[in-house]
């Protein structure tokens, strides 16, 4: 193992690489841009023995994963915010097949309005389409992950998404611990795939299926997910043996023994959560964090278990889910179905807006005290808003929204945060 | 923690800076973050990057709002962008530029803060003297060893090399060099005289009270020479990191 400062996306790039990767294929998007082109520099100066596959757009991209991974290849691919809407029949497809790909998504927000900076709108748009979703809080966890995510993926034959934070962690400079190979080696074998494309025993892989079989095609992946909530959890253990870390897993409590209040909340955002929650713990307030590594499947028993003694929970989300509320919560209501725990969902950290601990703090004293609204909009201008909604309401035609908004802000490059 | 803000415009390697100094760190056994603002980087506008330093793990996202050390590559941005933002009466300041903090019309932040821990160097005309390009990024940063003390020279010189190589790195390294010696050189004058010497014409000068205070911390540690500061090939970072810490100047 070498320790090594260096950006998240190369220490993703050499994770990636350690794994052994034979088809690589991605389409340049920020910030995901950086791990591709690492990988690109390890296959063309020799290092790295893989197939790399310029690809013409995200949506080729994911096809050629499908076509590397149905020939039996060990196939990674990465992409974030428009890359991933892009590409999404074909997201569905790898999942649909049961091909064990491997994704970084370089979470990002979606337009429009256009926006590169972090959020989580981009994987939790693809919730739903059947691969597994694994959320790094640090750069080592996201390096950590893919290891494990290689692993995880090819024992259940689906593929799974790294999700790590655009930007805070693709971009920063941390110190990470970079495992050696002869270790990574004895971690992850080579691929032996359960289902192949192969000229000397053909089939085919792909058929359409009808009403009588679809259910059970679909209850199937279903269950395989579900299965996932006890190899996820085995292969950090296996993964903590072999490298001395925690990594992974399917949550994370923090400071939960005695809480009273409980922060749920996913990526990144734990590192600050976790500062504030100390500060918050030394001035004599009972309150707790649980960190969700594993959103699909989501580990609802686990969930339910870790906050079983709090009376509240707050949900921290980079994302919500447009006209109805938080999407995190209402898995995090569903762990909790039955028990009254409130859920209060806080909506945080949209198109890059920075999470500050002043804030948070702010809004876990009105959570504890119950006066947090079922949805809040962390640091949300209202004046602002209503500035906007008043021009509409006077002015017929108003323009597009996102320009005004734009207008009555301001210069907006002499801030800092 | 110790926590660093670098100001500069799209080009100047703002963020370079900060990821140097993160490595700086790094190799001096200290945990560090280094992360840019995200800001539109188009050449010429604002940039913001910044650098968190610690002897633990640092978990902590937000940006630095409450700086201890705020590095400006470009004083041009001084009435374009709040760069004082949040910072502390024993925080370090360090600007690029070849006038004083009167002529810049910023005498009074120099005057709320300790004399010994503010300083402007004409790091781009250092840049283009041993560079030959206008970059003050580097060259920011051997200023910032010699007038911070949380990073050693030697540990300036070995991310210098990390990141670049050839006569880019043998530039960057002798400018950082001469704009340490050059800090050194202005707070060695501070020194004797009780601290209270204005630091350059139209300084000003400095409380009593202040440079009492300013007795204990140690920028005036005794000037050791880098000497040759290359430790060894770059490939592996422990061997460099021990290097680095046997011939640290303080």
């Amino acid at each position: 193992m070498a320790l090594k400062q260096i950006e998240g996306s190369h220490g993703v790039a050499e994770a990636v690489a350690l794994c052994r990767p034979e088809v690589i294929c991605a389409y340049p998007i920020s910030p995901q841009t950086h791990i591709v082109e690492g990988l690109g520099e390890m296959v063309k100066a020799g290092d790295l023995n893989a197939e790399f596959i310029n690809v013409e757009s995200e949506f080729a991209a994911m096809s050629v994963a499908i076509g590397a991974s149905a020939a039996g290849a060990r196939t990674y691919t990465a992409t974030a915010s428009q890359g991933l809407l892009f590409m999404v029949e074909a997201v569905y497809n790898a999942a649909g097949l049961g091909l064990p790909i491997v994704m970084t998504v370089a979470n990002r927000a979606i337009g429009a309005p256009i926006n590169i900076w972090n959020d989580h709108s981009d994987s939790m748009s693809q919730r739903d389409c059947g691969w597994l979703q694994l959320f790094a809080e640090t750069n080592q966890e996201a390096l950590d992950l893919h290891i494990q995510a290689f692993k995880i993926a090819e024992e259940l034959s689906l593929p799974v998404m790294v999700c790590m934070d655009g930007f805070i962690l693709t971009h920063a400079y941390e110190r990470l611990d970079v495992p050696d190979q002869e270790r990574v080696d004895n971690f992850l074998p080579p691929f032996e795939p359960r289902q192949v494309l192969d000229p000397a025993a053909p089939l085919s892989i792909g058929a359409m299926v009808g009403p009588e079989a679809y259910t059970e095609v679909r209850y199937l992946a279903h269950l395989k997910q579900r299965r996932a909530l006890d190899l996820i959890p085995r292969v950090a253990a296996e993964f903590k043996a072999m490298f001395g870390r925690e990594s992974g897993g399917l949550i994370r409590p923090y400071r939960l023994e005695g809480a009273r209040t409980a922060v749920v909340a996913l990526g990144s955002v734990l590192g600050t959560i976790k500062d504030t929650v100390d500060e918050l713990r030394d001035a004599g307030h009972p309150i707790g964090v649980l960190g969700i590594t594993s959103f699909r499947p989501f580990p609802l028993e686990a969930a339910r278990y870790a906050l079983r003694d709090v009376e509240r929970v707050i949900v921290v989300e980079k994302c919500f889910a447009i006209g109805v509320g938080g999407v995190v919560a209402i898995d995090v209501r569903l762990a909790l179905d039955g028990t009254g725990q409130p859920v209060r969902t806080l909506v945080a950290g949209l198109g890059g807006r920075a999470i500050t601990r002043d804030s948070l703090s702010r809004a876990f004293l009105r959570g504890m005290a119950d006066q947090l609204e079922a949805m809040t909009f962390l640091d949300l201008d209202q004046a602002l808003v209503e500035r906007v909604l008043e021009r509409e309401r006077l002015v017929r035609r108003s323009g597009p929204a996102a320009e005004a908004i734009l207008r009555e802000v301001g210069a907006i490059a002499a801030k800092i945060v | 923690m110790f926590q660093v803000r670098i100001h500069g415009r799209g080009g100047q390697g703002v963020v370079t800076g900060a990821e140097m100094l993160s490595i700086a760190a790094f190799l001096e056994g200290k945990h560090a973050q280094a992360f840019p603002s995200f800001g539109s980087e188009r050449t010429g506008a604002p940039v913001v990057a910044f650098c968190r330093i610690d002897s633990k793990e640092i978990r902590l996202r937000e940006p630095i709002m409450a700086p201890d050390a705020i590095i400006i590559q470009d004083p041009t941005l001084l009435h374009q962008v709040d760069v004082f933002q949040g910072l502390k009466d024993e925080g370090y300041v360090l600007i690029n530029t070849a006038k004083s903090f009167d002529d810049l019309d910023i005498g009074e932040v120099a005057a709320r803060l300790r004399p010994e821990r503010h300083a402007c160097v004409p790091a781009t005309e250092i840049a283009l003297k041993h560079l030959g390009r206008p970059l003050p990024n580097a060259v920011l940063l051997g200023a910032f060893a010699g007038l911070a003390g949380q990073i050693s020279l030697p540990a300036v010189v070995s991310a210098i090399r990390d990141k670049f190589s050839g006569k880019v790195a043998e530039g960057n390294i002798a400018a950082a060099t001469a704009a340490f010696e050059q800090v050194r050189g202005q707070l060695g004058r501070l020194a004797p005289a009780g601290s209270s010497t204005p630091q350059g014409p139209g300084a000003s000068p400095a409380p009593a009270a202040k440079a009492q205070e300013s007795a204990a911390p140690s920028p005036f540690a005794p000037l050791v020479a880098p000497g040759p500061a290359a430790p060894g090939p770059a490939a592996s970072y422990p061997d460099r990191a021990q290097a680095t810490h046997s011939q640290e100047v303080r």
